[in-house]
């Protein structure tokens, strides 16, 4: 029996879970120790005159800087505008992604068409985008969230596109078997049923989001994060670019631990992926 | 039980074209002349070849058959979730054409859908036909019980063994109030402990709810021990070979030899016709 092949697998698979669980302390004693080898590296490194004033800063100088704009409230102003930035347009991806997904995930025409049009835009690197981004809406808000729009937009529709077509089929001839059709079929069966590859497509497309978003506020100068980068460039301060770099990174982790990480783990589990 | 083994067999042979009807209120199901055959670019592969059946309200049916017969997809065109090639079906006393709620399939994977819990998988049916949240719950609620799944109602399929996954789908289906019940096998994967106790279990269901089971399986002790009728099918091509009506009193026990004589027996034919089967094809 398959089945019963795949129980045995499971409880294989959580025996060596529960073998390698009581190391988790040691691990992270071990990435303690890698970064505070690190740190005294880079402060070694940044005191060893290597480079010209400005051009290198130590995590010493970081820090103060990080304190300094914290404490002025550019860095919050920044954090804030570039989030605001991410939020419409991610928020704008998922609905026209979803919207999308289902149009070429339910209907063979629009797979064919639409479909191969997506994957090639998929292919297009959304950084591509910010000339006629600039073109189109000027130096402005709309120019930054059509980025992240264009940046985040194709991964969550082929995920919701993948999400479908993957749909064992069981679940929908169990719902249309009990009456559900249309819209209601839609809402309450085909996109929950997906919801393991949508996820998929929302991690990547967040990841995508972020990184165009960087790229356009590059070019674009405001106060965010990406444009106080770009400040650190023409002013020299290369404390201040590492302090926004830092800052860039924190953000993808907390996003990623906070939000995909903890979706995932859920969604995986409920749907019967991992035990 | 007094009764010569043999007495208690009723064999028929496959009917040919004349079909006796029954008076129709006592008539859950009626095929006619339903056939399955699939065309690929390569081969014609003859699913099932044309099936007559009727099938009484309230009766318990068991299609038996090894794999590749064509009892599933039967049971599936019933369901109406495929189109047969030929023939027609009536159940309740309406022309099938397409799924309803007046027959529920059960799979062998049980298929609760996984982002919901135990309630709300049971709820699915009534939600759809519009039934008020509160009522939902209520009927939700008795069918969980009568399943025996009291405590389980905010567990998630992954949560639950699958036995239990299996009365939960039972539930779903009841809740809708379906006249016929179609199971695919819906017992297959279980342990054999577990698929005993759920063989009591749909017995009792079934003499309180009176609902027509049809109920396909590969296990000839669990046909005879359920059923009053089990319909033989062999594979290559998928065709009904034998009828046999099973007389034996309930509530049955799998060791009682009258029992293991009828199982004997209808493995026997099964056997017979498959060896005769795999000879035509050497000689074809």
């Amino acid at each position: 029996m398959a089945s019963e092949t795949v129980e045995r697998a499971a409880s294989r698979l959580k025996l060596t879970k529960q073998d390698s669980a009581p190391l988790w302390w040691a691990k992270v004693l071990r990435q303690i120790a890698f970064y505070l080898v690190l740190l005294f590296i880079w402060q070694k490194l940044a005191t060893s005159n290597l480079w010209s004033t400005g051009t290198f800063a130590g995590p010493v100088d970081v820090w103060g800087t990080l304190v300094e704009r914290f404490q002025d409230g550019t860095l919050i102003t920044a954090i804030a505008v570039s989030l605001r930035r991410l939020a419409i347009g991610y928020g704008i991806s998922l609905i026209l992604g979803v919207i999308l997904g289902l149009m070429i995930g339910l209907n063979r025409y629009f797979d064919e068409t639409l479909g191969s049009l997506i994957l090639g835009f998929q292919a297009l690197p959304s950084v591509c985008w910010t000339p006629f981004a600039l073109l189109w809406f000027g130096l402005s808000e709309q120019a930054m969230i059509f980025v992240v729009v264009m940046g985040a937009l194709f991964s969550i529709t082929l995920g919701v596109d993948a999400g479908i077509k993957n749909t064992p089929p069981v679940y929908i001839q169990a719902a249309r078997n009990m009456g559900a059709r249309g819209i209601a079929l839609a809402t309450q069966v085909i996109l929950p049923a997906a919801l393991p590859n949508i996820i998929v497509g929302l991690k990547q497309g967040w990841s995508f989001a972020w990184r165009s978003l960087m790229a356009a506020e590059l070019i674009y100068v405001t106060l965010s994060l990406g444009g106080l980068l770009e400040n650190g460039r023409d002013y020299v301060d290369a404390s201040l670019m590492f302090a926004i770099m830092l800052v860039i990174i924190i953000l993808g982790m907390l996003i990623n631990g906070l939000i995909f990480g903890p979706l995932e783990r859920v969604v995986r589990q409920r749907w019967g992926f991992q035990q | 039980m007094g009764q010569q083994t043999v007495s208690t067999f009723q064999q028929f042979e496959h009917r040919g074209g004349d079909v006796q009807v029954l008076p129709a209120s006592n008539v859950a199901l009626q095929v006619t002349d339903v056939s399955k055959t699939f065309v690929s670019k390569r081969r014609i592969v003859e699913a099932l070849r044309p099936v007559d059946l009727e099938v009484a309200a309230g009766e318990f049916v068991c299609f038996l058959g090894p794999s590749g017969c064509g009892k599933s997809t039967l049971l599936s065109i019933i369901a109406g979730l495929q189109e047969p090639t030929t023939g027609k079906i009536w159940a309740n006393g309406k022309q099938v054409k397409g799924p309803g709620t007046d027959r529920i399939l059960l799979f062998q994977e049980a298929a609760l859908f996984p982002w919901l819990d135990v309630q709300h998988n049971v709820e699915f049916g009534l939600r759809q036909a519009g039934i008020k949240a509160r009522k939902r719950a209520t009927i939700a609620h008795q069918f969980i019980e009568t399943v025996h799944l009291k405590g389980f109602e905010h567990s998630y399929a992954h949560q639950l063994s699958g036995g239990m996954r299996q009365r939960a789908a039972i539930a779903r289906a009841l809740a809708i109030d379906p006249a016929i019940l179609l199971m695919d096998e819906p017992f297959g994967a279980l342990d054999a402990f577990t698929r005993d106790r759920l063989h009591t279990e749909l017995e009792s269901i079934w003499a309180e709810t009176q609902k027509t089971i049809l109920f396909v399986t590969h296990n000839v002790r669990e046909a005879v021990a359920l059923s009053d009728r089990v319909i033989v099918f062999a594979p290559r091509p998928g065709r009904i070979v034998r009828e046999f009506h099973i007389d034996l009193p309930r509530p049955r026990n799998l060791e009682d030899h009258n029992l293991v004589d009828q199982s004997a027996e209808i493995l026997q034919v099964l056997r017979s016709e498959m060896v005769a089967n795999e000879e035509e094809e050497n000689h074809g």
